[in-house]
């Protein structure tokens, strides 16, 4: 039994997961707030990887002007999309809204593809020191970089949403938009600004994977993996989408530790969370801290 | 809008007024047209006759996504799989048990009907955006499979298919596999459009208007969204089986979520809940690339095509294009094509007097 194996893979998963429990949260944000199920939550990172790709190589950009040009350009491409594409489809049925993401999902990746290439594209190197050691351990000073980018996009998620007045006013529109609205809370404004946000957050979780793996349209595949850890948490649920993300980054990297010990069956790292996933709808659809849908006649 | 039927027309009894092709001109109209459809091969080249075999499988496939998510309400992001289930299924069943190919089709059919009631079983209790979720892991969980199963898809290679062939007839070419297709077009079409003037037909609508309504009516729910589930995978895997049979190989990489996004496509575009939408909206998806494909040629060798990369990344645009046309169709015409055909009829039937 390969226990440093299992140790490094359970690292990993944590790192991961909590980039999954970014990216879940940023998913949550906009579900909670326009009760859009965002299935282009992927194609965030994605744009978002690819603009400060650009930035540093093609202008020549240093990494600190590039990601803030990157931010700005994210916040823009959040609002236009939530105004021109999802405000006219606000009372339509859910599967409108539903292909209406996944159309600017296919939209954007091959944009991207067809502006890009499809092939990966390392990040010009941004540390000098490569890796440092902690308790022991080898770690890539990338990894230690994210996990930290992810504890505080998490913490600011948690201040934003209990002290700020955007962040009240975003929570009070989630719970009901017509006393919200009565209350003095402009909804199409909190509907543009929870996209803006989302769109942000996404990109700085897409820089930060495009800095460890490169940029390339594996980082789409972000946007699938969130629904496991969205699905588990409870759809609504900040605390959740982050607890789901981390479960499911340690559960995938832990698949893959079976997959390589016993099974052998190959490729469970990726298709691990979609049996999770099918069994969670099955027991328990509304997750771990969803709110459970009660309907009256 | 109420079907516009001339003066003097009045229906006497419920069966007349749920027949399918409500007029005489209309039902002369359809014999017309199958007549010049059957007269089709004579008359058009092979790339021609193979745009319409796929507008029809695509038709067939599509129609299935439609009677679950048009008449029934629920959604369903993983038919593309369901689709490669039937291509498979038909091609292993012809291989191992020698099952002539004209009985693998509805074979195949029938097995991916009982693997999508498998993954449908999730769909008696959840709806909405929970079961495409569910339908969304369903793809990548089949997909997977499809790679995986050596002996029935033949892994990574892909398995080679045996042409239709019945009472010595091969149908090993376009000309004569159009016909085929045809056939299934026509049986398939039909048994929806019967579908929906029966009880069963009625409470799926039921189902996707008002749920809680119709439960207190008496229908039950687990049972009929199941069974929309299980009728949308039989159509679904025979239009896989028939698209087997028409490529003569079936790899793995051509039942991805993309081609799930392309059926879902087909349904919004073609109109939500119509059935003669569906063929329509596949014939414009099928029919998208080419018209992408033609504006490059148009453009290539410009100035914009050497700018722009358009000959080298047309795969891409094709993408771009079925995305963009989702999207547009979303926000001009939810109702889809099917809509837009009852204004323009309505429009030369009132004319002048259109407004």
């Amino acid at each position: 039994m390969e226990w440093a194996l299992l140790f490094q893979l359970t690292v990993n998963g944590l790192i991961v997961g909590a980039l999954y429990g970014v990216v879940a949260m940023s998913f949550v944000l906009i579900y909670k707030a326009s009760q859009v199920v965002n299935f282009a939550q992927g194609e965030f990172l994605l744009v978002g990887a690819w603009v400060c790709w650009w930035m540093l190589t093609e202008w020549q950009l240093p990494f600190w002007a590039g990601f803030l040009v990157t931010l700005a350009f994210m916040t823009l491409f959040g609002i236009v999309l939530q105004v021109v594409v999802l405000r006219p489809l606000i009372g339509e049925p859910v599967i409108s809204v539903i292909m209406a993401t996944i159309g600017l999902g296919i939209f954007f990746q091959a944009l991207m593809k067809w502006m890009f290439g499809v092939f990966a594209k390392p990040f010009p190197p941004i540390f000098t020191t490569e890796r440092v050691s902690v308790l022991g351990l080898e770690v890539q000073t990338v990894y230690l970089l994210s996990l930290g980018i992810s504890l505080v996009i998490m913490l600011g998620f948690a201040w934003f949403f209990t002290a700020s007045k955007h962040g009240l006013a975003m929570r009070a529109t989630a719970f009901d938009q017509q006393v919200a609205q009565s209350l003095g809370v402009s909804v199409p404004r909190v509907f543009a600004m929870s996209w803006a946000i989302s769109a942000v957050v996404s990109a700085v979780a897409g820089v930060v994977v495009g800095v460890v793996n490169g940029v390339s349209s594996a980082l789409s595949f972000y946007g699938i993996k969130v629904f496991p850890a969205v699905i588990l948490g409870g759809l609504d649920s900040v605390v959740g989408a982050v607890l789901g993300g981390l479960i499911v980054g340690l559960l995938e990297n832990w698949a893959q530790w079976l997959d390589a010990g016993w099974l052998n069956w190959g490729n469970m790292y990726a298709i691990a969370p979609f049996y999770a996933l099918v069994l969670i709808l099955l027991i328990k659809p509304y997750g771990l801290f969803g709110t459970k849908n009660i309907e009256r006649i | 809008m109420v079907a516009m039927t001339p003066a003097g027309d009045f229906r006497a009894s419920y069966q007349a007024d749920t027949t399918i092709f409500p007029t005489r001109n209309s039902r002369i109209a359809v014999w017309i047209g199958l007549a010049l459809l059957c007269a089709a091969p004579l008359v058009l080249g092979r790339y021609e006759l193979g745009l319409l075999v796929n507008i029809g499988i695509m038709g067939i496939a599509a129609l299935g996504l439609n009677i679950l998510v048009g008449f029934t309400g629920q959604i369903s992001i993983g038919h593309a799989a369901f689709f490669g289930f039937g291509a498979f299924a038909s091609a292993w069943l012809h291989d191992v048990a020698h099952i002539p190919v004209a009985l693998c089709i509805p074979l195949a059919g029938v097995m991916t009907a009982a693997v999508g009631l498998v993954f449908g079983a999730p769909a008696a209790r959840l709806k909405g955006l929970y079961l495409a979720i569910a339908t969304l892991a369903a793809q990548f969980i089949l997909e997977d499979f499809f790679a995986r199963a050596q002996w029935f898809t033949g892994g990574v290679a892909g398995r080679i298919t045996e042409p239709f062939e019945i009472l010595g007839w091969r149908a090993d070419r376009e000309e004569s596999f159009f016909y085929v297709v045809l056939a299934w077009v026509v049986i398939m079409f039909v048994g929806a459009a019967n579908l929906m003037r029966t009880r069963d037909g009625r409470a799926l609508v039921a189902v996707r208007d008002h749920y809680l309504s119709a439960e207190i009516m008496g229908i039950n729910l687990a049972y009929y969204r199941t069974l929309s589930f299980g009728i949308a995978s039989f159509y679904a895997g025979v239009a896989g089986a028939l698209y087997a049979h028409y490529l003569l190989f079936v790899s793995v990489e051509a039942f991805n979520i993309l081609l799930s996004i392309q059926f879902l496509g087909m349904v919004i575009i073609g109109g939500l809940g119509s059935v003669s939408g569906s063929l329509m909206g596949a014939a414009f998806m099928v029919l998208l690339p080419e018209v992408v494909q033609a504006g490059a040629d148009a453009l290539a060798g410009g100035a914009i095509d050497r700018a722009l990369r358009l000959g080298a990344s047309i795969s891409f645009l094709r993408e771009m294009a079925i995305g963009a046309v989702i999207i547009l169709f979303l926000i001009f015409e939810p109702d889809g094509l099917a809509r837009r055909w009852r204004l323009i009829k309505a429009y030369w039937k009132l004319y002048p007097y259109s407004h």
